[in-house]
């Protein structure tokens, strides 16, 4: 395929503007946990904004991909501006890989882009279709966090436009305070309509891999310590079991390879998850099973390979709609990022609490944070260990528990990431974003999300449109 | 039946695949959501490419995208197609940018609106001037300079909504209907000349025309839409309906009594 935009749909496409959107929502985010109703307006073009908004009556939220898991990428019968149509190319430097793009171009049509000219993403998600925006409105991070840092550490500058029509050009040096509220800001600072990407080379598509199987989070620090110099490394984590296989994983670890290879770009996804599976197919028993034979699929305690990137960075890629899996209640994930300090006693009892709720899915992911600052105000990430862990919807059941467990995080020192988060309390959220308040003078009064809305807990903050 | 399958092609016109980097391609109305996705296709293939549109900004960030993408050359060119006088001079500088035509694509419609264009001719003319009488201007030109050449391919997007008048866009419709019936009989002219005039019939597509319409989330993709016609053109076919789906269910339309029809809400 020439084009090769082996890429899913956005979610949804434009619900009517003349009528009251009825039925299920247009708009889900990745979890489907909260649904709310929500009018969606697409861009097409860096200048339909802030024009699009003449004649709206609610706020407003820009949107990609809706692959964040909770509500910050939803806003409550209000109008979403769903940037993917803004997809072009606007320039790129060989010599230093620098690449200009509007911002609803996806991870996915930039890698398709960079691969067959030698270049690749600076730090990868763990799927790639996110948009370019999403990234930076996320500071997202990836499994080279000790190297890289987050996205934004990637992102030389950006236009941002407002809603009363000021457009900013943003960087490091130029208006450094609104580069820093629009990195990690959610969306809520304005609309991202262009940004650069700092790409780095390549040589080859393929991963130099390795896993390595540990039990316990000292076996797992351990390996940390021994591959501290390894670019990318992450964890995949039991956290159904107890006893003696309490924490047990497999250490995966990756670089590019050195061997040149052929850099050409990659196939379209065949496998789509067809429906919502119903409620009962995840359960302790079924998810038990998965992880024990994922724990002992590689055969021995230690492997190598050569992979591919896809299957490296973007395993679950491979399954277009795989969130279906969960049912149409849907998911919540539950993300921590833990200071060395209490890191592991705080993981410990935290993994121990989630083991002992029966409610752990698989897919729990277990890496560190480094020592590189991001640079934006509300990023996630601080040093220290970061663990994320898909929950299934059960009402009355996950809410509270989720809810326990921030609780836990906060006793501990650490922070939740809003981009997965559909329970953090206000009280939850102040603390683990303490520059907050002087986020919030950023804002732009038209745009707001339902994440805000819950954790800043202002009644009123529509009220100032 | 198959509207894709062109006639025996004799070797002459069949287009040599390695050739393709040569493809020198003009396209009218570069900005609309199906023709942009039809070049950045084109522009992986290092086609070389000539865009006009009616909007600078948008041109110029469509240009500047294909140019990164792989185009060999674009050159564009802002303009009201609407201009029917302007069309001899803008279409003989692009053929002389591009130093040659293999495709000629024409793209540029608006969707208009069907109540409107009930209570005010205006706007009823506007829509049959954009949709139909400048085509027809364009292609005049076109058809001409490739019959000197007996070489060429003029594509152009109309619609299912032409194959029958509905109550829904019959102005739309209408002006498709037009443009359909021309290009069948410029076809039956031309092609013996060594010029093949491709009619695209999109089913409804997921763009910026289309967005806000009911059931749009529905609606075809423009990047699938796009393939199947650069295919559609590559074996010089005649027909397309794209999605297929289309073809059988306009049989079905085109073919109900209108004792039937004209009480039905289509």
């Amino acid at each position: 395929m020439p084009l090769s935009t082996a890429e899913p749909e956005a979610p949804t496409l434009p619900a009517t503007t003349a009528e009251a959107p009825t039925g299920p929502p247009q708009f889900e985010s990745w979890g489907r946990y909260p649904r709310y109703n929500a009018k969606v307006v697409p861009l097409s073009w860096r200048g339909d904004f802030p024009a699009v908004l003449a004649g709206l009556q609610d706020s407003a939220l820009p949107v990609g991909m809706g692959r964040s898991y909770g509500d910050v990428c939803l806003l409550k019968d209000g109008t979403l501006l769903q940037t993917t149509g803004m997809n072009r190319l606007i320039d790129f430097n060989p010599e230093t890989g620098v690449l200009t793009a509007e911002s609803g171009i996806t991870l996915a049509q930039i890698l398709d882009f960079a691969v067959p000219r030698g270049f690749f993403l600076p730090v990868s998600p763990g799927t790639k279709y996110v948009t370019l925006g999403g990234a930076i409105a996320n500071d997202i991070h990836g499994k080279n966090h000790e190297a890289a840092g987050s996205f934004g550490n990637h992102v030389p500058c950006f236009e941002l436009v407002r809603s009363d029509g000021t457009r900013r050009l943003c960087s490091r040096t130029e208006n450094p305070d609104w580069f820093a509220a629009t990195i990690g800001g959610m969306g809520l600072t304005g609309l991202i309509t262009w940004a650069q990407l700092r790409l780095r080379p390549i040589v080859s598509r393929m991963i130099d891999y390795e896993g390595i199987q540990f039990h316990g989070i000292d076996e797992f620090l351990e390996l940390k310590q021994k591959y501290h110099d390894v670019e990318y490394t992450v964890s995949w984590l039991d956290c159904v079991s107890t006893g003696r296989n309490f924490m047990r994983g497999i250490f995966m670890l990756g670089e590019h390879s050195k061997v040149p290879g052929e850099l050409k770009p990659s196939p379209e996804p065949k496998l789509v998850f067809p429906m919502d599976a119903p409620g009962f197919a995840l359960n302790r028993i079924s998810v038990s099973m998965f992880n024990t034979v994922f724990f002992h699929k590689q055969g021995k305690a230690h492997v190598k390979a050569l992979h591919d990137y896809e299957p490296f960075f973007y395993p679950l890629d491979a399954v277009l709609h795989w969130n279906r899996m969960y049912g149409k209640n849907g998911m919540a994930q539950f993300q921590y990022a833990l200071p060395w300090e209490r890191a592991k006693e705080g993981t410990i009892a935290i993994l121990r609490a989630i083991a002992n709720s029966g409610l752990a899915s698989f897919l729990a992911v277990l890496k560190t944070f480094g020592d590189v600052p991001s640079l934006g105000m509300m990023s996630f990430p601080q040093p220290g260990i970061m663990f994320a862990l898909d929950f299934p919807i059960k009402p009355g059941i996950t809410v509270p528990l989720l809810e326990r467990l921030g609780d836990m995080t906060l006793e501990y020192g650490g922070r939740l990431y809003p981009a997965k988060d559909a329970a953090m309390t206000p009280a939850q959220f102040k603390t683990f974003y303490p520059e907050w308040e002087r986020f919030a003078r950023y804002r732009d009064p038209m745009l707001t999300s339902s994440f805000w809305e819950r954790v800043t807990d202002t009644t009123g903050a529509k009220t100032n449109l | 039946m198959s509207t894709l399958a062109s006639q025996p092609s004799n070797e002459s016109r069949a287009l040599n695949p390695t050739a393709k980097i040569t493809q020198k391609i003009l396209v009218l109305g570069a900005t609309s959501g199906i023709a942009e996705a039809t070049c950045r296709i084109w522009a992986a293939q290092g086609a070389q490419l000539f865009l006009v549109a009616r909007n600078a900004d948008k041109l110029a960030a469509v240009a500047a995208d294909l140019k990164l993408r792989g185009a060999a050359y674009v050159g564009t060119a802002v303009a009201d197609l609407d201009d029917t006088d302007k069309h001899a001079e803008l279409l003989a500088h692009a053929v002389n940018s591009l130093t040659g035509m293999d495709i000629a694509y024409l793209t540029h419609g608006i969707l208009g609106d069907q109540a409107q264009a009930e209570q005010d001719f205006q706007h009823a003319a506007q829509i049959l001037h954009t949709n139909f009488v400048a085509p027809v201007s364009l292609l005049t030109w076109l058809a001409n300079f490739c019959v000197q050449r007996h070489a060429g391919v003029l594509a152009v997007i109309s619609s299912v909504a032409g194959d029958r008048g509905r109550k829904s866009n019959y102005l739309y419709g209408s002006s498709k209907a037009g443009l359909t019936a021309f290009l069948a009989g410029l076809r039956n002219r031309i092609d013996r000349e060594g010029v093949t005039v491709l009619t695209i019939k999109p089913g409804p597509v997921k763009t910026a025309m289309t967005a806000g319409m009911k059931g749009s989330a529905k609606f075809a993709n423009v990047n699938k839409v796009a393939q199947t016609i650069v295919n559609a053109i590559d074996k010089r076919a005649d027909n397309l309906y794209v999605p297929f789906q289309w073809q059988p269910i306009m049989f079905v339309i085109r073919n109900i009594p209108d004792r039937i029809f004209k009480k039905l809400n289509l």
